[in-house]
């Protein structure tokens, strides 16, 4: 866990004062990542460099696990925390392995713990220890380094880890995938973690937690979810876009929303039997044929069922697609769309047909969030003015 | 022809008087690396006196070697060493300050900051920042300058031979005197070519001290 109280940081400029990090209080449960996000110069990365001193704070304490860091040893509080920067900084002079066991050569491991830790953090980053802990970070790409940057980290398995823009510098498509390497390792790991982004989309694929800063201060802190259905000011809403509600979607699991509800046919049933069911359906314009396993094995369309005669087993086409109940609601909008489709029946792990998703569903659910906070804002209004035409100045 | 029978019959005093100008060097230049260096990692600290430190050190560099010797004169006459192998040694040591604490001082504070910074990160002392970050970074940069003082003052050891401080400059200042050109040129390629090799030999030592992992970015400047 990790708590701020009141972390304030006053830069002396020649020009006067500059309040950087203003009075800074939130908290971030043990094994949650937390995104610090904001426009650059909103004190997201003052606030997270105050947490190892690398900025000492101006006033306000860190406590960590429940423990004020203040009568710590800065060296001892930095050693205990994970530290991972937007320029790598993986030290040249050293090999992959020096770079990775500095942490618990300073903690005073003894030589061959450290070193079987490195081959444990190669393995964990995926990377071959053989064919890479005796070679020097200018041999490795963006990528790589930036991996080794994560071992380096964690190579003393610190409860807490702060990253600065830690996949800032990597283009975007290896980016994508040392994220979901992250989150995995993360699942394992349960490390408390600060996280520094001004990446909106990173911050909701990453985020346990999202705390919006501007100009110093802690506008929002909430879930992903929260903060997409209900930005606080206007700040906040133009800062996560317009399109935030699609946004939403990458956080909505077909589980949330699967309907049970399906009308299914088997081979034997009759062009008639799938008519019927399909109208009693309504808006829908196709029926789903199954297996004695409940198996998707084709669609029998309304059209077909309307103008011909015979059994649905000489009569259906291929499934255009099917989803699972782990897959979010951005891929699922993506396959409706691209195969327009109204309605996309989902499958469990063993591909049984348990229900589906309709777009109807999927409006309902984004927009009611919408609809509820938008009543609760009315309410509201009057309390919220003056704080938020404070920060508009 | 004559000229290289001289040099052969004489083969043996060049041998003793080269040795005796790499020593006068490498003592003078060695004492100098050893304080030349801690002042300029002692002067990243603050940027004020690291102005002054590097002012007064190119001063002393602007002093022609002649004055500097007539200035030791009398100074170091009070212990008896007026002329000879001190003075000598002193006028390299000032003279190497130079290129030594500027190249130290240029290093060190070109240092990457996101090392820096990631080395802090780490939990390091500030000594250990300096052990295992910052001096083995520096090294190339500091040895480019033990080099540039080394090659400047095998020139200004010549010279000493005034002062009777020995080394090759003794062949170059006889030669005048005694309007011998065999030993005039004999000494003036001597020096020459000792610089040339000291150079060579000193490049081929940095780039062993040079980290394993740096040799590419090295490579590149």
């Amino acid at each position: 866990m990790i708590r701020l109280d009141n972390l304030t940081k006053v830069f002396d400029t020649p020009k006067g004062a500059v309040t950087a990090a203003d009075h800074i209080s939130m908290e971030v449960p043990s094994g949650e990542i937390c995104i610090l996000l904001g426009p650059s110069g909103c004190g997201k990365t003052t606030t997270l460099k105050m947490i190892n001193r690398i900025i000492r704070p101006t006033s306000g304490k860190v406590f960590i696990n429940g423990e004020d860091t203040t009568s710590l040893d800065t060296q001892d509080l930095r050693r205990n925390i994970g530290y991972v920067i937007q320029q790598i900084g993986l030290f040249p002079n050293m090999t992959i392995e020096e770079n990775i066991t500095v942490v618990p050569k300073l903690l005073g491991w003894d030589k061959a713990r450290y070193r079987e830790r490195a081959r444990e953090m190669m393995h964990m980053i995926a990377l071959e220890p053989d064919a890479f802990l005796k070679r020097y970070p200018s041999e490795l790409s963006g990528g790589q380094q930036q991996r080794i940057g994560v071992a380096r980290a964690l190579a003393a398995d610190p409860p807490v880890m702060l990253m600065d823009e830690p996949f800032g510098a990597i283009d975007p498509i290896n980016r994508a995938v040392i994220q979901d390497e992250f989150l995995k390792m993360q699942q394992d790991l349960k490390k408390t973690i600060m996280f520094v982004s001004h990446d909106i989309d990173e911050a909701i694929k990453m985020g346990d937690r999202i705390a919006i800063f501007r100009a110093g201060k802690l506008v929002q802190y909430s879930e992903p979810d929260e903060l997409l259905a209900a930005p606080k000011n206007d700040f906040v809403e133009s800062f996560l876009g317009e399109d935030r509600a699609l946004k939403r979607l990458n956080l909505v699991k077909v589980r949330d929303l699967a309907s049970e509800e399906i009308g299914l046919v088997r081979p034997d049933d009759t062009l008639d039997t799938a008519l019927q069911r399909i109208e009693s359906y309504g808006y829908v314009n196709s029926i789903v044929m199954v297996n004695h396993k409940r198996q998707p094995v084709g669609i029998i369309t309304a059209a077909v069922a309307r103008t011909t005669q015979g059994h649905c087993r000489d009569h259906y086409q291929s499934v255009p697609v099917v989803v699972s109940l782990d897959d979010d609601l951005r891929k699922v909008a993506s396959l409706m769309f691209a195969h327009d489709m109204t309605w996309v029946p989902c499958v469990d792990d063993d591909g049984r047909i348990v229900g589906q998703v309709t777009q109807r569903a999927i409006t309902h659910h984004l927009g009611s969030r919408y609809r509820a906070h938008s009543k609760e804002d009315d309410g509201a209004a009057l309390g919220e003015a003056s704080p938020s035409s404070a920060t508009k100045e | 022809m004559e000229l290289l029978q001289y040099f052969l019959d004489n083969l043996e005093l060049l041998g003793t008087l080269t040795l005796e100008h790499i020593s006068l060097v490498g003592v003078a230049v060695g004492i100098a690396t050893l304080t030349g260096v801690p002042i300029g990692i002692a002067i990243t600290k603050n940027e004020r006196i690291a102005k002054t430190v590097l002012y007064i050190a190119s001063i002393i560099v602007t002093i022609p070697s002649i004055a500097l010797f007539g200035i030791m004169i009398p100074i170091l006459s009070i212990i008896g060493h007026g002329i000879g192998y001190l003075p000598a040694v002193i006028a390299v040591l000032l003279y190497s300050q130079l290129p030594i604490i500027r190249n130290t001082y240029t290093a060190i504070n070109n240092v990457d900051p996101a090392l820096r910074e990631a080395a802090r990160g780490v939990g390091m002392s500030q000594n250990q920042r300096l052990r295992m970050v910052e001096i083995p970074l520096a090294v190339p940069v500091i040895m480019a300058g033990v080099r540039t003082a080394v090659v400047l003052n095998i020139g200004v050891m010549a010279i000493a031979a005034y002062i009777g401080a020995g080394g090759l400059g003794t062949l170059i200042s006889r030669g005048i005197s005694q309007s011998d050109p065999r030993q005039l040129i004999l000494g003036a390629v001597a020096v020459s070519v000792l610089a040339i090799i000291v150079d060579y030999a000193l490049l081929a030592l940095q780039k062993r001290l040079t980290p394993k992992g740096m040799e590419r970015a090295a490579a590149a400047t």
